[in-house]
């Protein structure tokens, strides 16, 4: 098992550096890196100064090699509009862009497992087509409007949300988090849900395949056998075989969601990573750009491994086969 | 006595081409077949927008903001009716609908075209010459593939900047790798049939077996997938421009009309933002509908 | 010394309600089993055996319906069973093994897990006595070092350790029948062997009656101490084992009989039924072997009842053979 995870790292560290090499070069091929990494507004002795200081006047490799030196000190260069170290600003949104992420995550599986496993049971129900008719609605509304038709409705003509921002926070190990409070959840809530949809129809489609695929096999058939009751059957048997392909779906699609949170913090005023980048983007604020790409990536990667490892823990077959291969 | 009514039946019934059992498959949904006809109304406003609109919203001599900000149904001081109202600047939404409409479909099914081509190309290469430029154009596309559209267009555009044509090379980058992936799949299953090995005994050159053999055979999920990824193109070329780096303001998809209605939300305002994104909904809705009964039709497995 | 059988089927009916038409899978399936004997049920494929053993239990998924009968056990009928009252039964009372023990085996659940859950969902115990029972089984059915084997997955085990525990779950709440549905059929000849002996000697020991489907003679011949022939879906003759492997009275176990090669027949061409079994949508009327049977008149176009024309032994016909054949 160790050994599995050991050789996972070992690829996952390999793309991480393939990707900043990417990231590094294209950046320097698509504009040019004076515009990218000084402040526009600088004048010229303060421009000879950063060309000299990052070492932009030598040949593309050995920038390369300054920028992932400076890169595994933690240092990615300052932000034009905020004059700190971009990666700091990054990392420090980032409990809040995970903090909707997750939630988003919990409501689709929380809602859309059951709602799955339902309509796959009970195909020809009339619950489960209208199920399967508002799972087409899901992935086909735009979130960002949803987003503004749910702004619309709960905070402006109800008042019952509100409608920006996050509300309050408590902090553990010195990180805040919103769903500790009432009205951090308040806060939350319309985001997460706005942010999950996408997610809760695939969840819904994939548990309804899952389910139907399962319910027809022999080992269910002979759960049946050998007496055991509908709710161990549904429960043990048929969860834990559609779990797989619904973990490694999710698992991959939590990066999605992470990235898409770019759309929901920009209509919900969420502080979170994706908010900073869009602004950033606007303002063409560049050394912002490149910490969020790379931060972006470490966390894709990471994202992965774990899916991986998971996956491999729910299904007993690939863990052995992985072993001997 | 039963083996006479079944040769009967053989002789009578008429030979189905392909695309006739196609359709009547697929009319066999009333919702796809509903779905389609919006979708034919849609593509049909889209094209003749100019002549169709009851007014002009880039025609800056027609537009007064003392028109601005009315609500549906209402009549301006000039004594134009606007059915779904203004937005801020004094344009009629309906009119600035049909416009989007256009410039959202032509931008999402361009796109769409030129990623699928190129994709075609790449996944029937692959698939056809394997070796090393299979490994090398799928490693390309398993990596793209496993970061998400939205952030792949977010950073090529932030390279590229604004205007139409990088966004439809955004989105064609974005695309193609779908494309590829699907097409290299079935090309791949097509290629072990008998027939390609036949057809390369005959010495016939590799274009001509590409094209000719490979190619028709990869069509029916590129067809679905063309359908679903259109979709999607739209959907993310009316995020991108919601987000503020899309569509430069000279071209106003349904994502910009709806970005500015944001502000007016909070007054109130809704039917700024509201409508274009019913039109954005339907439209993206209906290409769906489409695409699902698209794929249970085309599927080989479902085949009797 | 007879008293009620284990088991009494009687005019068992299962159709198929498919768009296709109506398939009788099961026609008139009449049946006993008594306490501690091995039923050997024989057909060819399509003949309902297998239908039959999921009918007994109540396990026909739609668009399969059973339509009329009786299944008695120990005088209960099964058909008109509440389905608590038949979930209770199912795995305590009754176990069935399955054909393919690849697929019986829940691939994601330890083989522990799937033991214990069978004891406990019928048997206030806890997990430890569960656990123990399980291995103390597995151990029966001829495991090696079973606490180890216990905590590993289905995959891990060989088809005929596979087909082992299934077994051993069979036998686990120590039920009064067992129903086999082809268990060995999957596996190699040499395993079969080997299991068929033990699983023979393991019912004696145990009393438990058991019902071996199979396609295969031979087979049965070895196993069972009375056998029932089904051919489209109706049991056309039923006896002691001997009995009708030597003095076969139904024409179609006749032409059965003669079409496996043995020793005698080395040399010459086998013997074949003509003609092929009728679809189950279209059944003839009357006795369904009519049209393949040499024997055929014009009586044989009406309903066959259940005659007994020697003691001990019951047919579907009105032309038994009662000669002895060779």
């Amino acid at each position: 098992m160790s050994v599995f995870i050991i050789r996972r790292l070992m690829q996952a560290l390999l793309v991480v550096w393939i990707m900043s090499l990417l990231v590094y070069v294209g950046v320097h091929i698509v504009g040019d890196p004076v515009d990218m990494l000084i402040n526009p507004e600088a004048d010229q002795a303060e421009i000879a100064r950063v060309i000299r200081d990052l070492g932009l006047d030598k040949p593309l490799h050995e920038q390369y090699w300054y920028f992932l030196k400076n890169a595994l000190q933690g240092d990615l260069g300052n932000s034009f509009i905020f004059n700190e170290p971009a990666l700091k600003l990054v990392v420090q949104r980032i409990p809040a862009t995970f903090e909707l992420a997750l939630a988003a995550l919990g409501l689709a599986i929380v809602v859309g497992i059951p709602l799955g496993v339902y309509a796959g049971l009970k195909p020809d129900s009339k619950i489960s087509q209208t199920i399967m008719a508002s799972s087409i609605l899901g992935f086909s509304l735009p979130t960002f409007w949803v987003g503004l038709m749910l702004i619309m409705f709960f905070s402006v003509m109800m008042g019952w949300l509100p409608s920006f921002g996050r509300g309050d926070t408590a902090t553990i190990f010195g990180v805040e988090f919103s769903f500790l409070t009432w009205d951090g959840l308040q806060h939350l809530f319309l985001p997460a849900l706005n942010l999950s949809l996408f997610k809760l129809s695939l969840v819904i489609r994939l548990a309804r395949a899952g389910t139907r695929e399962v319910v027809h096999q022999e080992y269910i058939k002979f759960a049946r056998a050998k007496g055991l009751s509908q709710n161990r059957i549904i429960f043990v048997h048929l969860m834990k075989n559609i779990m797989i392909p619904v973990v490694t779906v999710l698992g991959l699609e939590f990066g999605g969601l992470i990235a898409f949170s770019v759309v929901t913090e920009t209509v919900f005023s969420w502080p979170g990573m994706g908010k900073l980048i869009i602004d950033a983007l606007h303002n063409l604020d560049r050394p912002l750009v490149v910490a969020y790409l790379m931060v972006i990536v470490v966390l894709f990667v990471f994202i992965n491994l774990v899916v991986d490892v998971l996956y491999s823990i729910l299904d007993p077959r690939v863990r052995l086969r992985d072993l001997k291969g | 006595m039963s083996e006479t009514t079944n040769e009967e039946k053989v002789t009578l019934a008429p030979i189905e081409t392909p695309f006739k059992r196609i359709w009547s498959d697929f009319c066999q949904s009333k919702v796809a077949l509903a779905a389609l006809i919006v979708l034919l109304i849609i593509i049909g406003i889209a094209i003749f927008a100019p002549w169709i609109s009851p007014t002009n919203p880039y025609d800056l001599a027609s537009v007064s903001i003392l028109d601005g900000k009315l609500p549906p149904g209402s009549e301006s001081l000039s004594g134009v009716t606007y059915v779904l109202g203004t937005d801020g600047a004094g344009r009629g939404l309906l009119s600035s609908i049909f416009y989007g409409l256009r410039i959202s479909l032509g931008v999402g099914v361009m796109s769409a075209l030129v990623a699928l081509v190129f994709g075609a190309i790449m996944g029937l290469s692959a698939a056809y010459y394997g070796g090393r430029v299979d490994t090398i154009i799928m490693r390309i596309v398993d990596i793209q593939l496993s970061f998400p559209a939205i952030l792949v267009a977010l950073i090529l555009l932030a390279a590229l900047g604004k205007g139409v044509d990088k966004i439809i090379i955004a989105l064609v980058i974005v695309q193609w790798a779908y494309y590829a992936r699907t097409v290299r799949a079935s090309a791949l299953v097509e290629r072990s049939k008998e027939y390609v090995e036949a057809a390369t005994c005959l010495a016939l050159s590799d274009r001509r077996i590409l094209l000719r053999h490979l190619l028709p055979n990869c069509l029916p999920p590129l067809i679905v997938i063309g359908t679903v990824q259109t979709a999607h193109a739209i959907s993310l070329e009316a995020t991108l421009s919601f987000l503020g780096v899309g569509l430069p303001i000279t071209e106003p998809s349904l994502g910009l009309l709806i970005s500015n209605g944001f502000e007016y939300m909070m007054s109130g305002k809704y039917w700024i933002s509201f409508f274009p994104g019913i039109a954005l909904l339907i439209t993206i809705v209906s290409i769906n509908l489409v695409g699902d009964q698209l794929r249970d039709v085309l599927n080989p497995r479902l085949q009797k | 010394m007879t008293d009620t059988p284990i088991l009494d089927v009687q005019g068992l009916e299962t159709h198929f309600f498919t768009k296709d038409g109506v398939a009788k899978a099961i026609d008139g399936v009449d049946f006993t089993v008594r306490k501690g004997e091995i039923m050997g049920l024989v057909g060819e494929s399509g003949s309902g055996k297998s239908v039959t053993g999921f009918s007994i239990l109540g396990l026909v998924d739609p668009p399969g319906k059973v339509v009329g009968g009786k299944v008695l056990f120990k005088g209960e009928d099964l058909l008109q069973a509440s389905d608590k009252r038949m979930q209770n039964l199912r795995g305590d009372r009754i176990s069935m093994i399955f054909q393919d023990p690849m697929m019986t085996l829940n691939p994601v659940l330890r083989v522990d897990t799937q033991m214990i859950e069978t004891i406990q969902a019928h048997e206030k115990v806890d997990k430890q006595t569960a656990w123990q029972r399980s291995r103390d089984v597995l151990a029966q059915v001829g495991i090696p070092s079973p606490e180890e084997r216990m905590r590993a997955y289905p995959h891990q085990f060989s088809g005929g350790m596979r087909q082992r525990v299934a077994i051993a779950i069979a036998l686990l709440n120590k039920p009064d029948l067992i129903i086999a549905d082809e268990p060995t059929t999957a596996l190699d000849v040499t395993i079969q062997g080997q299991i068929l002996y033990e699983t023979q000697k393991l019912c004696r020991e145990t009393g438990t009656a058991m019902i071996w489907v199979t396609h295969d003679l031979a087979v049965v011949a070895g196993l069972a101490d009375r056998i029932s022939v089904m051919y489209a879906g109706r049991v056309v003759e039923q006896g002691d084992i001997n009995d009708v492997l030597d003095n076969p009275v139904h024409p179609y176990t006749l032409g059965l009989l003669g079409s496996v090669p043995g020793h005698n027949t080395r040399g010459t061409r086998l013997y074949q039924v003509p003609g092929m079994a009728p679809s189950l949508f279209n059944l003839p009327k009357g006795c369904a072997f009519q049209p393949r049977c040499e024997f055929a008149t014009a009586d044989c176009q009406q309903d066959q009842t259940i005659t007994e024309p020697v003691p001990g032994r019951a047919v579907r016909c009105c032309h038994p053979q009662l000669e002895v054949s060779s």
